[in-house]
């Protein structure tokens, strides 16, 4: 953490958040970093002894929603919102998302947890009449992308003829289809437009932002439509005065820790005009020289599982496109969309649409 | 601390809701939640249809015994389809839920917002204390096996030493606090009892007892906060949340002083800039103060600068602090008499203090004319202050 803050701090032009910053947010779950009252562990390495500190247990994404927020109210001026994952450390990692299902109902199952993904992709692909080869030709985009993205872990020079090779670990899944842990920490630094504008003028804004959470229950949700994308893209989509999606976006970042959702955020986003999202995909429409790039710095199947930091890794990587500084991946984007998702076995997700001036 | 004062929209609580506060409750987390925001709602008179975004408040997942239990408590909230996000700052919770339902409201992009509050501690098993075992550096200090209470008994210690204090000019506030809980219709653990019930108390570790410390519980509560508008429209007796604070200290509670909660101070002077208040003694009539032990309401008091250093057992011996004195504190009993379901026992201050502006709190309302009133929590590593200040239409 204190080494992302300190690269946040100098890239904002920050010499001291102690006396500059109002407010700081992190963003964790317990059973990640196997503490109890994580938030204890945050103050120090960010500048943030005796100032308004506090934890939500949530993504990074929704972490920028809480900032945002806050600025909005006319009460705080600079908010920084940091997110990390320290999954490496975790020994039992499926054991732990199966404390997420419901104790009474589902946990006594003992399924490998990803058995309600494989659930939600059969349903998914059955809807939308795709089959295995399109989970596969997602894998290999993002995995190629990732090549261009010196933070990826999980690059690979793969084809979708390949990937559709592998034995299944829970129909229709194959180990590829599931993005895999990392270790990362993100910071970002937040500030109202008139005190941003004293640090820079390369300033990336927050046109709109969103969040939700759909139902618990996975028994009496929607297996085959991301209701939690819809509602937040909808929030964001009126903050940013967003009126036709497929068309006014340069890129788009969508959460893809299962392969097959990066189609249904897609989809949820209304990014496809009413075209046929398969035939989209089939026609590298989503390539990084398509009409709409989908996750250029190959994603989370390519960049790895960041935990509760995924949704900052998307805003990472929707800075550095809009600032110019996605070597090797540089897309022409002055306005984009990012998506988040907690992940199995949740329904929250979140959308930010973010601009930069010409 | 820097605090801008250009805040836009004014945010009002128009309704509170409280379970039981009970040790081993049969209902799950879910329908605790439920059952607060359900009588939130109806006090507020409203529908979780009017609901356009949810704030959960809880303390740690192993007490509850989920992995994601803001996603766990999210449809028992209220929240389904609709913007939610749990918060957290251990203890400090309770009133850290309501300081981010303000600023839902506050931003502009909410009118009508449900912040709860659920814990249910008695799932825990040997015993609740052993998620504390787990609250530690993990290198440094949860080697050694700490239990919470040693270094509440620490701090208990430091404090007494530092300003002369005996331990049965502390037990009073058990006995005040048990005593007001028996007006309240929620209470867990109030009772009559004596300053010498509390002495002869079992010896937990020493100098904390039996009667100095809150019980093990299970229970929510929920607040319904709203912009002005819709305020105007649903009462004409709004309680205006006037000014929040809150603070963090350094993980490294061995390298501070102990007999004083200066992150308390910082955080209440954040909250009383922005209400305005110059004199809290003075302008502050009624206050909910954390008190999960009974040293911590009179550390917390002089914290929260409603006492002088080492002056809050005089006020209290005084009577000061009763509800028929100058400077009520806690008239619900507190976490000693009503229960300390952590998260929901905060959040329960706060819904105190709403009854009490409001004119509302039956027995328990306090004697003397009251328009301003605080509610504050704590907890981490005695590491957090949070601070809610409010007031009456």
């Amino acid at each position: 953490m204190f080494e992302a803050a300190s690269r946040a701090y100098a890239d904002a032009g920050i010499d001291d958040p102690r006396k500059t910053v109002d407010a700081f947010v992190t963003c964790e779950e317990d059973f990640w970093s196997g503490i109890s009252i994580f938030d204890e562990f945050t103050p120090d390495q960010l500048g943030g002894v005796y100032k308004p500190v506090y934890t939500i247990t949530s993504d990074g994404l929704i972490g920028l929603a809480s900032a945002y927020m806050k600025i909005r109210t006319g009460l705080f001026d600079i908010v920084v919102v940091e997110a990390h994952s320290k999954a490496s450390e975790i020994i039992t990692l499926n054991d732990i998302i199966n404390f997420a299902y419901d104790p009474i109902y589902n946990r006594p199952l003992n399924l490998n947890p990803y058995f309600l993904a494989g659930l939600e992709a059969t349903k998914y692909l059955h809807k939308i009449g795709g089959s295995r080869y399109h989970l596969s030709l997602i894998v290999e985009k993002n995995k190629t992308n990732a090549l261009k993205n010196p933070l990826a872990s999980y690059a690979s020079k793969i084809t979708a003829e390949d990937v559709n090779k592998l034995k299944p670990i829970i129909e229709p899944l194959n180990p590829l289809d599931i993005a895999q842990p990392i270790d990362v920490s993100i910071v970002v630094v937040l500030a109202r437009s008139d005190i941003a504008k004293k640090f820079t003028d390369r300033i990336v804004w927050i046109d709109g932002i969103g969040w939700a959470t759909e139902n618990p229950s996975i028994e009496n949700r929607d297996w085959s439509n991301a209701a939690y994308a819809r509602i937040a893209a909808n929030m964001a989509y009126k903050l940013a005065d967003i009126k036709n999606p497929a068309r006014e976006f340069d890129m788009a970042i969508v959460d893809d820790k299962i392969s097959y959702k990066e189609l249904e955020h897609i989809e949820a986003l209304r990014l496809t005009g009413g075209k046929n999202v398969l035939r989209l995909l089939e026609d590298g429409e989503f390539n990084i020289k398509g009409s709409l790039p989908v996750n250029p710095h190959g994603g989370e199947l390519g960049v790895g599982w960041a935990l509760e930091a995924s949704g900052l890794v998307a805003v990472l990587e929707g800075v550095h496109q809009l600032r110019n500084e996605a070597v090797g991946r540089q897309i022409s984007a002055k306005k984009i969309v990012i998506q988040s998702w907690r992940g199995i076995p949740t329904t929250t997700g979140a959308v930010a649409v973010l601009t930069i001036d010409n | 601390m820097k605090t801008n004062l250009n805040i836009k929209n004014r945010v009002a609580i128009v309704g509170a809701g409280l379970t039981l506060f009970r040790r081993r409750m049969l209902d799950t987390p879910k329908e605790l939640a439920w059952g607060a925001v359900k009588m939130a709602l109806e006090s507020a008179g409203l529908d979780i249809k009017d609901v356009e975004a949810v704030v959960i408040g809880s303390a740690p997942d192993a007490f509850d015994g989920v992995h994601m239990k803001g996603e766990y408590l999210s449809d028992g909230s209220g929240g389904i389809g609709k913007p939610t996000m749990r918060v957290y700052v251990g203890g400090g919770t309770g009133v850290f839920t309501p300081i981010a339902g303000w600023w839902h409201v506050a931003s502009g992009l909410f009118d009508v917002v449900i912040a709860v509050a659920e814990e249910k501690m008695s799932p825990a098993q040997p015993h609740p204390q052993y998620v504390f075992k787990h609250i530690w550096d993990p290198i440094i200090e949860r080697p050694l096996g700490l239990n919470l209470i040693w270094i509440f008994a620490m701090e208990m210690h430091r404090y007494m030493y530092r300003y002369n204090i005996k331990k049965e000019d502390v037990a009073l506030v058990s006995v005040k606090n048990k005593a007001n809980a028996l007006d309240h219709p929620a209470a867990q653990a109030a009772g009559k009892i004596t300053v010498d019930d509390v002495l002869k108390s079992e010896i937990l570790v020493w100098p904390v007892q039996r009667l100095d410390i809150s019980p093990v519980s299970d229970g929510a509560a929920a607040i319904v906060m709203v912009s002005e508008k819709i305020a105007r429209r649903l009462t004409d007796s709004p309680v205006w949340v006037e000014g929040v604070g809150w603070a963090l200290d350094s993980t490294h509670w061995t390298n501070r002083d102990l007999s004083y909660p200066k992150y308390l101070e910082v955080a209440a002077r954040m909250a009383y800039k922005m209400a305005n208040i110059e004199n809290p003694r003075k302008e502050i009539d009624v206050a909910e103060v954390y008190d999960p032990f009974d040293y911590k309401e009179l550390h917390h008091m002089e914290g929260l600068m409603l006492a002088r250093k080492g002056e809050a057992p005089i006020l209290t011996k005084e009577g000061i602090t009763q509800r028929d004195g100058d400077l009520p504190i806690n008239p619900s009993g507190g976490l000693l008499g009503v229960g300390n379901p952590i998260a929901a026992a905060g959040l329960m201050k706060v819904a105190e203090i709403f009854w009490q502006l409001r004119y509302e709190a039956g027995k328990r309302q306090v004697k003397k004319p009251v328009y301003t009133g605080l509610a504050q929590a704590w907890g981490d590593l005695m590491q957090v202050g949070t601070v809610i200040i409010m007031r009456g239409g």
